[in-house]
């Protein structure tokens, strides 16, 4: 395969390994070299690339393993308290609305998530996966994953109407 | 909008029991300016989800370049490891070649002189030769 073709195939699902991985990785730093790291294992097979039949969903695991193997690595010890995103954004966030204050909000409720309650969040809410393609993805069963997602959103849910009732009370 | 549908499909979404599609819906009827009032709550997390979608990964994508980086690196490596062996061979001839030279030469410079007292010696046979001569005329 030649590299233009290969960034044919990885153009349209590389935004996705990126967000995936910055979802488990939190840090934007990581989360780029994660990514960087993705994409440079796929071009090494890009050989063999044409058997898989489905290039994303393998680049989406490859990215899953990898960042969970991060996160497990001594590395993983530090980069909890590497990443400083929070107060980058929170200055520029005050200018903002109160709407975007509370995407904020979500943003550290989601960061709260055992790690695959976040990954099938992610998967569903956000890049909105069919639940067969989540399972495949996560190597969950289909009932596995449906409870995983529910929990998630119900804890979104909870901390979300404890916030709000905060907010207001 | 149909209130009663919405509020039904967010018992669903929460059982993880909605379709994508039905997602689709509340993600729409969310993102409208005026929600219902007990349904602002969920807002966010609507908003949330169709935000974190925009991210997007803005590094370049990194190919060849580290994979020929590495080729020529090797290459240039064998080059002057092949130039290093040829040209260290050659130092090492003509230093063995100096050696030797070297070496010759002291052992000739010891001939040389073992000769010079030879012909010292021989000097004082002259003498010798020359006194019996006179001895020789006198008689």
């Amino acid at each position: 395969m030649k590299q233009a073709e290969f960034l044919n195939v990885v153009m349209p699902f590389k935004d996705k390994l990126y967000r995936l991985a910055k979802r488990l990785l939190v840090s934007k730093e990581e989360a780029e070299d994660a990514t960087q790291e993705i994409l440079l294992k796929l071009w090494s097979k890009n050989e063999t690339m044409e058997q898989y039949k489905n290039v994303e969903a393998f680049a989406m695991t490859m990215t899953k393993n990898f960042c969970l193997d991060r996160l497990k690595s001594k590395q993983a010890s530090n980069l909890k308290l590497v990443h400083s995103n929070y107060s980058d954004e929170s200055t520029s966030l005050q200018r903002q609305l109160e709407a975007e204050d509370s995407v904020k909000w979500m943003e550290r409720i989601m960061d709260e998530l055992p790690e695959q309650q976040k990954m099938v969040l992610q998967l569903r809410d956000v890049e909105q996966y069919e639940f067969e393609e989540i399972c495949e993805l996560l190597d969950m069963k289909p009932t596995a994953v449906r409870v995983a997602l529910s929990r998630a959103r119900k804890v979104v849910r909870q901390e979300l109407v404890k916030k709000h009732s905060y907010g207001i009370g | 909008m149909e209130l009663d549908n919405i509020e039904k499909l967010l018992e669903k979404y929460f059982e993880a029991t909605t379709t994508v599609a039905e997602e689709k819906e509340l993600q729409t009827y969310f993102s409208q300016e005026s929600v219902a009032t007990h349904l602002e709550q969920y807002k966010p997390m609507f908003s949330y989800f169709s935000n974190a979608k925009e991210e997007r990964y803005t590094k370049q994508v990194p190919l060849k370049p580290r994979k020929n980086y590495y080729k020529w690196i090797s290459v240039a490596a064998v080059a002057v490891l092949t130039f290093g062996i040829y040209f260290g061979n050659e130092y090492q001839e003509r230093e063995k070649a100096k050696y030797a030279y070297q070496e010759t030469k002291k052992a000739f410079e010891l001939l040389a002189t073992n000769f010079g007292k030879g012909t010292e010696k021989v000097a004082y046979l002259q003498e010798f030769e020359t006194a019996k001569q006179k001895i020789y005329n006198n008689n």
